[in-house]
């Protein structure tokens, strides 16, 4: 708990695009629209109702354009507004949700917007990913190079047994058949089918990658007496943590970076969580490879080093399960990477809201949504409830 | 409400080129003399927040390696904007006011000497009807200044007013990329670059980098003898399609002034972000300033305009006007976009 707040803050309603490969039906604007007009409705305001704007997204070279917040202000309902563009690569969508939620605590705004997006489409992420300054040793790999032996030190130092990977793949992928908005809707995947797809960066099968897809999210953040004036429940955020640390230093442990672990305390204390296992019904985690589920459950403290993987092989991830993991199938099935980590924290959001439709967790009433970015450095998360604490 | 205040300000100088690979180079020197002069441990910064561009730097992430400069291990807290770093200084100020930390430093960086930068910015503009004509950033700001001719608000001896007076103060100011003590008539004599603009009209291309910290309440009283307290502190955005909005005014300055309390007529100095000379003369309308106020003492960012620092640069600037007792009450002004289309305005007093 932060006495220091001034303000409580609470999401008003949430709103994303249908995610695809390309969805070259919508300009770049009719993309963040498409999330934003949807989020609107859902908090049930008016654009009048919104004082400013807070917009993320990962790099400018993913679309071409340099500071595309400032050619989308009038489609973002900025123009005669404050408009501020986030930018925390990966977890940018989470640092997004963070900033805007901060506007309303600090007493500044009663009702701020957030929108996040990529739309992948527009350009070669990995070209845009695979230009080096001189003097930096390239990957030239890709992020799923880059990710790779981070996850075979992970099962090397956990003893994790190798199908836990593809378990998360075909989970989060059935989750994924579950939410309208998924990229990719999979009921009928098999472990058979998943260990049976190409290898591309030992472990990781194509299976177990997350797609590279066009979306957006928004979401509306109101003060105490906007969510007292909605007639529907909102969830109320508890704590917010964001955290970072070099790419590259002597002791750097990219399986349990410890930025992400003290992200993760300083969110379970000023949550008021003690036993985050027990305390949070559902947790959006980012894991774009499906190994990454097991390695974060450890680095948020829901398992001791080492045990993450015993909770997904023993179900407890699933919907219905101790502590559902991605029910919306998470960056597994959509992965427009700028609203990623937004995506993460809006369906928090919504699980809390009684709003997630079919992958509904029954009864979720505390829910954290998490995103981390660059080489695991960058660290975004919120714990958000059905009642205010 | 908590207070916050600006207790310290380093640049870096603004050069041609700085001659590095990246910013971290840059950024050390500036973080260590920031701190130095607040008396400030690393350890002692509660949040961080950085400005830059990928598109300055010509590839993705290119803030990522500035945080080597921090040091940041143990991890630290973090964030950026793909903004100037002014509005990286408004994210850390809304921070403090939330209680959630107690100090913070604020840093921008860019490197335009990394390409051609009139062109680079051309590719803020929509992608899909105006940057494939590549409508460089030099002639939409010819296009605005010559609709400020055409409309009678300033004449082209105005703005070379405007440029001689800039040089003429920087040449006092040892961090500047220009200096001259050259008369209007003088630059009136020099050729266009871009009707109406000449060379003096148009802010240098430059490489550098800045840091401002913050402090709430009785951290900063501890630290800074005499604090700059921000009393005021807005920003506001206009219309991108440069043909719907009335390029000779700058409605997203007005409003980020009165949202900021800044009343132009009640300033002892102000900072404005004005990369060409008729862009001051339209901020100063905008922003309603009276005759008393000093209109950039440090040359201004015609003498010295490196990409993404610069206007937090006018807000450090200003804030040291105030902590050194040279003046009471103050403004940092930084703008971003084609044609003025962001803006923001910081207020700050003595006590």
């Amino acid at each position: 708990m932060n006495s220091a707040i001034t303000t409580r803050a609470a999401v008003l309603g949430t709103g994303q695009t249908e995610h695809r490969t390309r969805r070259t039906d919508v300009s770049m604007a009719g993309l963040c629209r498409e999330a934003i007009d949807r989020a609107l409705a859902d908090a049930g305001i008016e654009w009048s109702d919104v004082d400013a704007v807070v917009l993320g997204k990962a790099p400018d070279l993913f679309e071409g354009v340099m500071m595309p917040e400032l050619f989308l202000a009038d489609a973002l309902g900025a123009t005669g507004r404050p408009l501020l563009r986030v930018h925390t690569a990966g977890s940018v969508g989470g640092s997004t949700a963070i900033v805007a939620s901060q506007l309303v605590q600090a007493g500044v705004h009663r009702r701020v917007l957030a929108v996040a997006f990529e739309k992948q489409s527009e350009s070669n992420a990995m070209w845009a990913l695979s230009i080096q300054p001189p003097f930096t040793m390239p990957v030239g790999a890709g992020a799923g190079g880059y990710f790779a032996p981070h996850i075979r030190s992970y099962i090397r130092r956990s003893g994790a047994p190798p199908h836990v990977g593809a378990m998360v793949a075909v989970k989060d992928r059935r989750n994924g058949a579950l939410n309208p908005h998924a990229h990719l809707r999979q009921p009928g995947i098999t472990l058979e089918s998943v260990n049976a797809s190409p290898m591309l960066w030992d472990p990781i099968r194509y299976d177990e990658t997350c797609p590279s897809s066009d979306g957006a999210c928004a979401i509306v953040i109101g003060d105490e007496a906007a969510a007292e004036a909605s007639d529907r429940q909102v969830a109320w955020i508890h704590a917010t943590a964001m955290r970072t640390e070099p790419t590259y230093f002597a002791g750097k442990d990219h399986v349990n970076p410890r930025a992400g672990y003290e992200a993760a305390r300083a969110l379970w204390r000023a949550a008021g969580i003690t036993d985050p296992l027990e305390q949070i019904d559902a947790a959006e985690i980012y894991v774009p490879f499906s190994w990454f589920e097991p390695m974060w459950l450890e680095n948020l403290g829901f398992a001791a080093p080492g045990e993450g993987w015993k909770l997904t092989e023993a179900g407890e991830t699933g919907i219905g399960g101790a502590l559902p993991v991605n029910p919306s199938g998470g960056v597994m099935c959509s992965n427009p990477i700028g609203a990623s980590g937004l995506l993460r924290f809006a369906e928090a959001a919504m699980q809390v809201m009684g709003r997630a439709g079919e992958h509904q967790v029954e009864g979720a009433r505390t829910a954290l949504g998490h995103a981390y970015g660059g080489g695991s450095q960058f660290f975004a998360m919120w714990v958000v409830g059905t009642a205010p604490v | 409400m908590t207070e916050v205040a600006v207790i310290g300000f380093a640049q870096s100088p603004c050069l041609p080129s700085a001659g590095t690979t990246s910013g971290v180079e840059t950024l050390v020197p500036v973080f260590q003399e920031v701190l130095a002069a607040t008396g400030l441990a690393k350890q002692d910064i509660d949040f961080w927040c950085s400005g830059s561009s990928d598109y300055l730097a010509g590839r993705a992430f290119s803030f990522v390696n500035a945080v080597d400069a921090i040091g940041a291990y143990p991890p630290v807290a973090e964030s950026h904007v793909e903004m100037d770093a002014a509005w990286a200084l408004y994210e850390a100020y809304v921070k403090l006011l939330t209680g959630e930390a107690r100090t913070a430093l604020v840093y921008g960086f860019g490197k335009s000497s990394a390409g051609q930068l009139r062109r680079v910015l051309a590719l803020q503009l929509d992608p899909y009807l105006h940057a494939p004509l590549w409508p460089d950033s030099v002639s939409i700001a010819a296009l605005q200044a010559r609709a400020g001719l055409d409309a009678g608000r300033y004449t082209e001896r105005d703005m070379a007013r405007v440029a001689a007076r800039s040089r003429t103060a920087a040449l006092s100011n040892p961090k500047a990329q220009v200096s001259g003590s050259d008369t209007a008539d003088d630059l009136l004599a020099a050729p266009y670059v871009a009707d109406p603009l000449r060379a003096h009209d148009c802010a240098p291309v430059g490489d550098g980098a800045a840091a401002v910290v913050l402090a709430a309440g009785d951290e900063a009283r501890r630290l800074r003898a005499r604090p700059a307290w921000i009393t005021g502190f807005a920003h506001n955005v206009d219309s991108p399609a440069l043909g719907v909005r009335d390029l000779t005014t700058v409605p997203s300055a007005t409003a980020a002034a009165a949202a900021a309390g800044l009343r132009g007529g009640d300033l002892d100095a102000v900072e404005l972000h004005a990369p060409f000379s008729h862009q001051e003369l339209l901020l100063a309308a905008a922003l309603g300033l009276g005759d008393r106020a000093s209109v950039n003492p440090s040359g201004g960012v015609l003498c010295g305009n490196p990409m993404f620092s610069a206007g937090l640069s006018r807000i450090g600037l200003a804030a040291k006007l105030v902590m050194s007792g040279r003046a009471d009450r103050v403004a940092g002004h930084a703008t971003s976009g084609p044609a003025l289309q962001q803006n923001l305005v910081c207020v700050m007093e003595g006590s």
